[in-house]
């Protein structure tokens, strides 16, 4: 395992690669149907959770079409609470912009809040590139980076592993990065915990620069807003004196009234909790600037972009920029239960990732133009999003551009031959009649392409006739 | 009342027993049935796998087809998803790209004038007990379109309980997806094959005779998979255990 998405393959030999190992399509059927069954339950609690969601599609909806005065006036309003703004084209400069920040500290290590934004980045190894260390501090990407693994889940990156497999990093890794694992550690959830814990006790004490993503940003007052779980968060955002987030731009919600309905879908979508343990709310650096002392003295907010105004050109794909990412859509999708999160070859994977990575990085790659086709249309995710993206209907807009570009010979010359006798009943018919009168003759297994099918299946038994001709028999 | 079937390609071609078991099921509650011989394929697969353009002729050729009939009456939730949600979708997208309105009206006349089979039975004709008789176990696959998209909801279990002599038993994660999903089966045949696996786990394991399902495609897919492992339980469409009564038994084909 190696922490880069570079260079994966396409999706199918990637998934039928992660089918093979049982361990890990254990953890992640009993891990996903856990979760879904919660929040299942957490959603049925409330009784206007249609409402909330339409509210929420409606309040995204409207922000990016107005993307560009908000986010002046989120940039207008972060300024005026003594934060820097920075603007980020793409994943180059927002790396050279925090990289640059952090040089000008004069240190050489950040804390890090969990952040899709920097995975998506890949700062932590540009910030490596520049002589800086960054340190995970959420308990699953801490699991990750301590095993050299790369994240397999938005929420919970590390859903791939089990106790035993923490256990095991933690007493051969932990060390390598700063405090040892203490000698007798077991796999109980308790003491694995509070030797995460003491291990990143020491990096918050010590680190001086942290960085951050953000779940919302308001654009009525600039406040910046983090929702989490375990409380590292908090101690990143308020122990170091420079605070450093880097927040893709269509994460702005225009007023406070609007977070009101996105603090109600994310967690129950997402955790299955009716309201996180933490909820961290900024303002620039507070209506003292940061005099009083009270959090960093100093704020900077890097507004990434890296893809987003072009998927906000394309009128169907620019329903992903409203994900608020909950990952309910991945702990639903049985694709993403069977072949696990590293088969997207993207920090984004699962049903979500099929429609958000190949609108962010293009079509270009084996892996991304597979994406499209790693559904069977199931719909189960646009069920249970919380801000209702028909991510079915965007898988075919995008199974679309990718038959554009060219798409498979073979599939080609099948649509175009089943063009013409669809088209074209009478040779349907003869078709038809010529499959029921060579039916003795076919096989049950096919070579080629076609083995797709026979691997596990046989052909289907050809009736001696089609139902036209029955019709024409018996009713006409 | 006369209504049009629209038998689809899939049960036209690989199982008219679907088709025969509609026609004699609708007539026996009274309803004249008419095939228009125009018709093909409603553009799924293609539409599915990404050749949009592909599917407009279709459209055109389905919705003049069945011009003209109040009712057009289909066993297969699928294809009816695909006539309700993509057609209209096809149509804005041509009058979009610059080419004209006729296929966007083409396939809004068309689309709320198809019915599923449950759905016409329930809704329009307003029955649930249709008189049949098919005395086995049967465990009922609720495809993911219907479920889903249409919205078909307790409609085949309220047809399949009325049913004399059936014992209904549950399928455990009923409403997860067998694997079928047209291309993808192919495309992604490994997760494809890992997922009827499970479902097939589960129906296997509620001990029923009977798999039925109101799409023959997800059966198809499954069909042939239980058809490899040799197992004697029978893929079945809801129409051919509706059709089934004391008087014409339903007969393996």
């Amino acid at each position: 395992m190696t922490g880069t998405f570079l260079g994966m393959p396409a999706f199918p030999q990637a998934a039928a690669a992660a089918l093979r190992d049982g361990r890990l399509r254990a953890n992640l059927r009993h891990a996903t149907h856990t979760i879904r069954d919660k929040r299942a339950r957490a959603v049925a609690e409330l009784d206007d959770w249609a409402e909330l969601r339409a509210a929420g599609k409606a309040i995204k909806d409207h922000t990016l079409r107005h993307l560009d005065r908000y986010l002046v006036q989120l940039e207008e309003a972060v300024a005026a609470a003594g934060g820097a703004v920075h603007w980020a084209a793409d994943a180059e400069e927002a790396n050279r912009i925090v990289a640059d920040l952090v040089h000008a500290t004069g240190e050489t290590e950040v804390v890090k809040v969990k952040s899709m934004a920097t995975q998506e980045i890949g700062l932590n190894e540009a910030l490596a590139a520049e002589g800086i260390t960054a340190y995970e501090t959420d308990l699953a990407e801490l699991i990750v980076q301590l095993g050299d693994d790369r994240p397999s889940h938005i929420l919970v990156p590390a859903i791939h592993r089990n106790r035993a497999e923490i256990r095991e990093i933690f007493a051969e890794r932990m060390a390598a990065w700063g405090r040892p694992a203490p000698a007798d550690l077991t796999d109980s959830p308790a003491e694995l915990a509070e030797a995460a814990r003491l291990h990143l006790r020491e990096k918050f004490l010590r680190a001086r620069v942290a960085v951050s993503g953000a779940n919302f940003m308001v654009a009525e007052t600039g406040t910046l807003v983090v929702v989490e779980s375990e409380g590292n968060g908090r101690m990143c955002l308020t122990l170091p004196r420079t605070l450093i987030s880097v927040v893709g731009i269509e994460k702005v919600v225009p007023t406070w009234r609007d977070l009101e309905v996105f603090l109600q879908l994310l967690p129950r979508s997402s955790t299955a909790e009716r309201m996180n343990p933490y909820t961290s709310l900024w303002t620039g650096l507070g209506p003292s600037k940061g005099a009083d002392g009270d959090g960093p003295s100093a704020f900077h907010l890097v507004l990434l972009d890296n893809g987003r105004t072009a998927a906000l050109a394309d009128q169907v794909g620019r329903q992903a920029l409203r994900c608020i990412r909950c990952s309910a859509c991945l702990n639903v999708c049985p694709v993403y239960e069977r072949a696990g999160g590293h088969a997207y070859g993207s920090v984004y994977p699962g049903p979500i990732g099929a429609i958000l990575t190949p609108q962010l990085r293009g079509i270009t790659s084996p892996v991304d133009a597979s994406l499209p086709y790693a559904s069977s249309l199931c719909g189960a995710c646009y069920e249970v999003c919380p801000v209702a993206i028909d991510i079915p209907e965007v898988l075919v807009h995008l199974r679309e551009r990718v038959a554009e570009q060219g798409g498979h010979p073979l599939e080609r010359a099948a649509i175009a031959a089943a063009g013409y006798l669809f088209d074209h009943p009478a040779a349907l018919a003869a078709a038809e009649r010529l499959a029921g009168r060579t039916r003795a003759l076919h096989p049950r297994r096919l070579p080629g392409p076609g083995r797709a099918w026979t691997d596990t299946r046989d052909l289907p038994q050809v009736p001696a006739e089609p139902f036209r001709d029955w019709w024409r028999r018996n009713r006409s | 009342m006369r209504v049009a079937l629209f038998a689809t390609c899939v049960n036209d071609a690989l199982f008219p027993a679907t088709a025969v078991a509609t026609v004699r099921l609708l007539e026996r509650l009274g309803v004249d049935v008419d095939f228009p011989a125009g018709q093909t394929c409603c553009g799924q697969p293609q539409y599915n796998t990404g050749y949009r353009q592909a599917c407009e002729p279709l459209v055109r050729r389905t919705a003049r087809a069945f011009a003209g009939y109040e009712h057009v009456v289909t066993p297969s939730g699928s294809c009816v998803a695909m006539v309700r949600d993509n057609y209209p979708r096809i149509g804005a997208r041509a009058a979009a790209d610059g080419r004209g309105t006729e296929l966007a009206e083409a396939a809004d006349a068309l689309a709320p004038r198809v019915h599923e089979l449950t759905e016409f039975l329930t809704d329009v004709l307003g029955v649930e007990d249709v008189g049949a008789y098919f005395p086995h176990t049967v465990t009922y696959h609720p495809s993911c379109h219907g479920l889903r998209v249409l919205g078909l909801g307790e409609r085949p279990l309220r047809l399949l309980r009325a049913v004399r002599g059936l014992e209904l038993v549950e399928l455990p994660g009923a409403e997860e997806c067998c694997g079928f999903g047209g291309t993808f089966a192919v495309k992604n045949a490994a997760v494809s094959a890992a997922m009827a696996e499970d479902k097939l786990a589960h129906a296997l394991g509620t001990g029923a005779d009977v798999l039925c399902g109101a799409d023959n495609s997800c059966l198809l897919h499954l069909g042939a998979t239980l058809h490899r492992r040799g197992e004697a339980l029978r893929p079945l469409h809801l129409a051919e255990i509706l059709a089934s009564t004391e008087q014409h038994p339903w007969r393996p084909s």
